[in-house]
């Protein structure tokens, strides 16, 4: 080793120490405006909330000073002539929960069942690719489900399922009793649970993960098959998780809008009340997004915000449900701390 | 102390005998049932995942029969021709996807990635005793619930958001206000994702740093956030790949144009923009665009999440596409 080069490491050492280290009182600058910076994008989403609220209370104060904030809700009209103008939100507040309900009644089941396949049957080299399809399903886009449910899915479910219904149970139960169109809440409700199966399905397996494997082992030593093992110990260790995701599920069921809004027949005013399954309906998200564009008057557009404040509003409440009862369960690694 | 253990323990052991008795029994006497029983819920649960699949492989297969037959240079870099018409193309919306996209990243990506270093390196999730110390776990803990608050909010309500905020303010269908929408929607993907892979660091790391003397914002700039940044990386792909196939908040904010781009303050148009307008449109013509459209958007965003499994391949990464 020839002393230039010890010459030069030291040198470099110095360099890289100044700049790491600095002087104090730059560093201690430095730190001070990082810190500020952090803390104010973490404000941000501080002001985002804010805003939201802002906008969608400004936006929709004028249809609430028409008609009352119970009046609005409770009302069935949908009507933009001038001076007859009526806006009432009841049949879209039933479309959306009529739709979520069947989404939720055939999706999560679904979901439980690929949860239970994938966290307690499956060997892990088939369980991992399959848990990266089932995730690919949940990257593609609603517009896409909507395209697909459009053109392919309304007429396979039209021939195979909702007609056989109708046919079968239609001359007994009124609320089968309604020649199937494929463009109908039923529809809508099936796509809408294909779509929230990969949200709910792969929470629930994070769910199941997270339960011990000693509570599996005891209901094994037991002499439990498999199945009683999960019903006995690792579902209601994980009730709480479960209930959570099915219900994060629904909060995505309530608020999507592109595929609902190609598939639901988009009935307007009272026959938007889905008085059978293959009723003709529609969503609070879908009539906004198919008459934001062509509403004449400020009062309809307020109208539409107004539609989406009571979304909003549902939105959180379930949101807000669900997401406390998951953190119960599932909860973000802990990590290292100073 | 030991004597009460010993009791207790006795009196376990007594009680789970005498559980494992009963289940003897029950085992015994009906152990054909229920050997049947997992045997039929086993089915049924293979049954859901192949239901599950169906779908997907229908969704994309139909995608790309249907897509492939409209793609062509043509298809990809043209304006529209008129409607109803098989002339022209899709080109403003390919355009006005990566605009948008691109602007809503450059102002989303930034702070969700500084959003959640402050929640994981300047906010201690553990209750402190100090009032100061409490005080900031109880804003982070807020901060940390307004942020799922948004990841839940419908995309819909965040498209009247940029509507009323930006579209109305400067009286015009704008870029702005639709990547100011998107960002919305990444923000707290972001930041969530940097949160929790930041927080996976070893501690050791960062106690060297300070070892050395080197001042935090170093420690977190250089040393954390190095060690970590394919995961953040992962989470900046996840949001781009969501925000990439978002209609909604497009509705109300680009509006939509066969036109290609002109300003940051006029409308573009944007392919999943294009997908519906050309579904609700009654010509053969339109529909098969749509579906050509649809191939490139998925295509868009299936190269996204492939290259999410890619850098996360091997490093422990936990990568939920689209569950967040």
């Amino acid at each position: 080793m020839t002393s230039g080069s010890i010459h030069l490491n030291t040198d470099i050492k110095e360099r890289v120490s100044s700049f790491l280290v600095g002087d104090r009182k730059r560093k201690k600058i430095g730190d001070k405006v990082f810190h500020g910076l952090v803390l104010g994008t973490a404000a941000y989403t501080l002001f985002i909330i804010v805003i939201v609220v802002f906008s969608v209370g400004v936006g929709s104060a004028k249809i609430f000073s028409h008609e009352g904030f119970i009046g609005f809700v409770t009302g069935t009209n949908w009507n933009a002539v001038e001076g007859r103008e009526s806006y009432g939100a009841l049949p879209y507040i039933i479309g959306t929960l009529m739709s979520s309900g069947i989404a939720l009644l055939i999706g999560v089941p679904m979901s439980l069942g690929i949860a239970f396949f994938l966290a307690e049957m499956a060997p892990s080299r088939l369980s991992s690719p399959l848990s990266f399809v089932i995730e690919l399903l949940a990257a593609v886009p609603s517009i896409i489900y909507g395209l697909w449910a459009l053109f392919v899915f309304r007429f396979l479910i039209k021939d195979w399922i909702e007609t056989p219904l109708y046919n079968t149970l239609g001359p007994y139960i009124p609320f089968f009793n309604q020649a199937p169109f494929g463009l109908d809440v039923f529809s809508a409700g099936i796509v809408l649970a294909i779509m929230i199966i990969p949200i709910v399905s792969s929470i629930s397996r994070d769910v199941m993960k997270a339960v011990p494997d000693t509570q599996r082992e005891a209901a094994y030593s037991l002499g439990a098959t498999r199945w009683e093992t999960s019903r006995m110990a690792v579902f209601p260790y994980g009730k709480s998780g479960l209930l959570g995701a099915s219900i994060l599920g629904l909060g995505r069921a309530v608020g999507e809008t592109m595929l609902v809004t190609l598939i639901i027949g988009n009935a307007i005013g009272p026959s938007a009340i889905p008085t059978t399954l293959f009723s003709q309906s529609q969503t609070l998200s879908s009539l906004i997004a198919n008459e934001f564009n062509e509403a004449s008057s400020d009062l309809q557009l307020s109208a539409l915000i107004g539609l989406g404040a009571v979304l909003l509003i549902l939105t959180l409440i379930i949101n807000i449900g669900a997401r406390l009862m998951v953190s119960k369960m599932v909860k973000v690694s802990p990590g290292v701390r100073e | 102390m030991g004597k009460k253990d010993k009791l207790s323990g006795e009196k376990s052991r007594n009680a789970s005998s005498d559980y494992r008795q009963i289940f003897h029994e029950v085992s015994l006497k009906h152990a054909s049932r229920r050997r049947i029983t997992d045997k039929i819920i086993s089915i049924l649960a293979i049954v859901c995942v192949i239901g599950a699949i169906i779908p997907l492989g229908s969704i994309l297969l139909e995608v790309i029969k249907n897509g492939a037959a409209v793609i062509s240079i043509q298809f990809l870099t043209q304006p529209p021709g008129s409607i109803g018409s098989d002339s022209g193309g899709i080109g403003p919306a390919i355009q006005g996807t990566l605009i948008t996209v691109g602007l809503a990243s450059l102002i989303g990506a930034p702070i969700g990635i500084l959003s959640g270093i402050y929640l994981s390196e300047f906010a201690p999730t553990g209750s402190g005793k100090g009032v100061k110390e409490r005080a900031i776990s109880f804003f982070a803990n807020t901060i940390r619930l307004f942020n799922d608050v948004l990841t839940g909010l419908p995309s819909i309500v965040i498209g009247i958001v940029g509507y009323v905020t930006i579209v109305l303010a400067i009286n015009s269908f704008s870029v702005w206000a639709g990547a100011f929408a998107l960002s919305i929607i990444m923000i707290p993907i972001i930041s969530r994702v940097t949160e929790e892979t930041l927080k996976l660091v070893p501690n050791s790391l960062r106690e060297a740093g300070y070892s050395l003397g080197i001042s935090k914002s170093k420690i977190t700039l250089f040393i954390v956030l190095k060690y970590a940044k394919d995961g953040v990386l992962t989470g900046v792909i996840l949001a781009v790949a969501r925000i990439a196939g978002e209609t909604a908040p497009l509705i109300m904010t680009i509006l939509g144009t066969s036109l290609f781009f002109t300003g940051l303050t006029g409308p573009v148009d944007a392919l999943p923009l294009k997908i519906w307008r050309l579904a609700s449109q009654p010509y053969e013509s339109a529909h098969a665009f749509g579906w050509g459209a649809a191939l490139v958007l998925i295509l868009i965003i299936l190269i996204l999440s492939a290259s999410i499994r890619i850098i996360a391949h091997g490093k422990g990464i936990r990568v939920r596409t689209g569950t967040i």
